[in-house]
């Protein structure tokens, strides 16, 4: 099964990082890139993405407001939250996108809990 | 010496990513000690000279600032800073402090309550950078200072050359329901800077090893 992971960060370095840690934990899904919430939006219209990793801290819309956005048409998509902003407002706000909360900077054992909830998930909507 | 002023793209951006990371996570303890959601913008990283940089600060701020300021030294050096507007410094006091601490008593406890707090939020920013670049820094007291944005990004040996390049990292953040906003900043000089670059292309081989 294909899997199209979008990977939204302002910081190019940071979408290197994510990629990066994403590619050695699930080596055969596709990566697609925007580098802000308008982007993501505009990815979204072209093509269809089954989960979405987001920087929380972007210029323009953050992370959170874009999660929001992406959640209206897509209820059941996996939606991860970067940040390394640990405040309990901001975990609360992704609880309530049902979005989940990794912690930056991401590392393999940090995203690998998303990733497998969403391998998962995915399987079971597919089957 | 002479030294190569230019951060490309992808250093730039990882140098940005690093601030944002420091102080995102700063904010997180900043948010623990006034009990209230802390808002951040997004780091700007700028090579301007001193002047520059007080004006960036001081186009936004009619009063004069409270800056909590601590010097950093090792594989680079330079100072960072927690500024307020005089106004905001009390109320972050108050806010610190919560509703145990009389009125009468607050004045006292200004000084103490701001060099703490500069504390754990400059530290906390600082040694994530550290971390991630894989450096010890040592970190002087901090000490509270009032003025206006010259005089808080004067050099710290009080020594002329306003118009000395420096990097200027800042970021602005604001506090809910408090009416707080206020900034954190370093300025680094030039050498420090060489330094830096260096340290950070090592930072992007580390952190891109092996990607595609």
């Amino acid at each position: 099964m294909t899997v199209t992971v979008m990977l939204v960060d302002d910081s190019k370095l940071a979408r290197i990082v994510a990629g990066k840690t994403l590619a050695a934990l699930q080596p055969d899904w596709v990566r697609i890139e925007a580098s802000n919430a308008d982007e993501a939006l505009q990815v979204m219209g072209s093509q269809s993405v089954d989960i979405a990793i987001l920087d929380f801290n972007m210029p323009g819309r953050d992370g959170l407001e874009l999660a929001a956005e992406l959640r209206q048409s897509n209820p059941q998509m996996p939606i991860a939250i970067i940040t390394a902003n640990i405040q309990d407002e901001i975990i609360a706000r992704a609880r309530a996108v049902n979005a989940t909360f990794v912690s930056k900077p991401v590392t393999e054992e940090g995203l690998s809990g998303f990733i497998s909830g969403a391998a998962l998930r995915l399987k079971q909507a597919r089957s | 010496m002479s030294v190569d002023l230019n951060l490309d793209d992808l250093e730039r951006d990882a140098l940005t990513e690093v601030v944002n990371i420091g102080v995102s996570r700063a904010a997180a303890s900043l948010r623990k000690m006034v009990g209230r959601q802390v808002l951040l913008s997004v780091p700007a990283v700028e090579i301007v000279t001193r002047r520059a940089a007080a004006s960036l600060i001081g186009q936004r701020e009619s009063e004069d600032l409270v800056a909590i300021h601590q010097d950093f030294q090792g594989a680079f050096s330079g100072r960072a800073l927690l500024i307020f507007p005089e106004t905001k410094s009390m109320e972050l006091v108050r806010s610190v402090l919560g509703e145990d601490v009389g009125p009468e008593d607050l004045p006292e406890l200004e000084s103490e309550a701001l060099a703490e707090t500069g504390n754990v939020i400059l530290n906390n920013c600082l040694g994530t950078m550290a971390n991630m670049l894989q450096q010890s820094l040592q970190m002087s007291l901090p000490s509270v200072m009032r003025g206006n944005g010259e005089q808080i990004f004067s050099r710290p040996d009080g020594n002329g050359e306003d118009f000395a390049l420096v990097l200027f990292l800042y970021i602005n953040f604001t506090i809910q329901d408090r009416n707080i906003r206020g900034y954190i900043a370093m300025l680094m000089d030039l050498p420090s800077l060489s330094a830096l670059k260096l340290l950070i292309a090592d930072f992007i081989e580390r952190v891109t090893a092996d990607a595609e």
